[in-house]
């Protein structure tokens, strides 16, 4: 518990059990350590110790069912676009995408002549996070998971109107 | 100049395979596809040459009515020299012998150069696209290729302006 240990007399915390949802999400997604290109170099670097992703709660998984965020790290080449899709389908609910770099969110340098890559993975799945950069640094990767962070605090899961 | 001295080498031995260019641009050896299988044993195996690196296997689209180019980048380990070979094969249905059995490593080089430029190498054991996914139509580097519209229900040009 940390700083919190010890710290309360017998009590009782008073939360909606939406927000507390929310919140325990936001804290801990977990992500597919899954990269397609220079990008997924950028994303060790963040994972790795100076920057340390899991600071903010994020873990590398290798397996999507066990991931809640898959960050499209790199050019999807239109072969590897099928794959992509067939992996995100098989990540359970709730499951969030980062299109992390100008490849992930446009196609980039391809953007124009590549005939092998698919222009923005957004043609696929639904993407909620766009990094920009070539490749984006870890810190810019850091930003966007922290924006998604607080995208999936803002949700409310169990009331009917998505979003309160 | 060593590829002039191999040239002369090859056309004492095999009459007929090397094609003389009248006004030579580049550095190299430009040779006829019927012989090549024997060539590149020789070329391989002779003490004098000892070429037992194949570096690079390279397709050219030279546009137009021109015929295309395999070009062959050969080392020798043990004697340090080197040379570049050209063949030229027809732009309709293009063939050429394959070396693959003769540096292995020409496997995966033919295979590349049959992805791009869809070059057939008659006599190699396993000629399947190598990079592109294997229902792709068309060779993406010739100068004629044109960008399919979709693949499997996929936008490929571009749709962001």
């Amino acid at each position: 518990m940390g700083y919190l240990e010890h710290k309360f007399e017998d009590n009782i915390i008073v939360t909606k059990l939406d927000k507390l949802l929310s919140w325990a999400r936001s804290t801990s997604p977990w992500y597919f350590q899954f990269g397609l290109a220079c990008c997924a170099i950028e994303m060790m670097a963040a994972a790795a110790s100076r920057h340390d992703l899991e600071r903010i709660g994020m873990m590398p998984r290798s397996s999507p069912r066990q991931a809640d965020v898959m960050i499209v790290a790199g050019t999807v080449s239109i072969k590897m676009a099928e794959r992509v899709k067939r992996l995100y389908d098989q990540m359970a609910d709730p499951k969030y995408v980062i299109a992390m770099g100008s490849c992930a969110t446009s196609g980039g340098p391809y953007w124009q002549h590549g005939y092998h890559v698919l222009k923005g993975v957004d043609l696929i799945i639904p993407v909620d996070v766009y990094i920009p950069g070539c490749p984006p640094r870890p810190e810019s990767l850091i930003e966007g998971l922290i924006k998604l962070q607080e995208k999936i605090r803002g949700e409310r899961p169990l009331t009917k109107e998505k979003d309160a | 100049m060593i590829n002039e001295q191999v040239a002369q080498k090859l056309e004492t031995q095999f009459p007929g395979a090397v094609i003389v260019q009248e006004e030579p641009v580049e550095d190299c050896i430009m040779l006829t596809s019927d012989q090549w299988q024997d060539v590149a044993k020789f070329l391989r195996d002779d003490p004098e040459l000892k070429f037992d690196s194949l570096q690079c296997i390279t397709g050219v689209d030279l546009g137009d009515e021109n015929p295309m180019d395999v070009r062959y980048n050969l080392h020798s380990m043990s004697l340090l020299h080197k040379i570049e070979i050209r063949i030229p094969v027809k732009k309709d249905n293009p063939t050429i012998p394959s070396i693959e059995k003769i540096w292995r490593i020409g496997d995966w080089f033919e295979r590349e150069v049959y992805d791009m430029y869809g070059i057939r190498f008659e006599g190699h054991r396993d000629l399947r696209r190598m990079l592109l996914p294997e229902d792709w139509e068309g060779w993406p580097l010739r100068k004629d290729y044109e960008t399919p519209q979709t693949y499997h229900g996929m936008v490929v040009p571009k749709v962001k302006s």
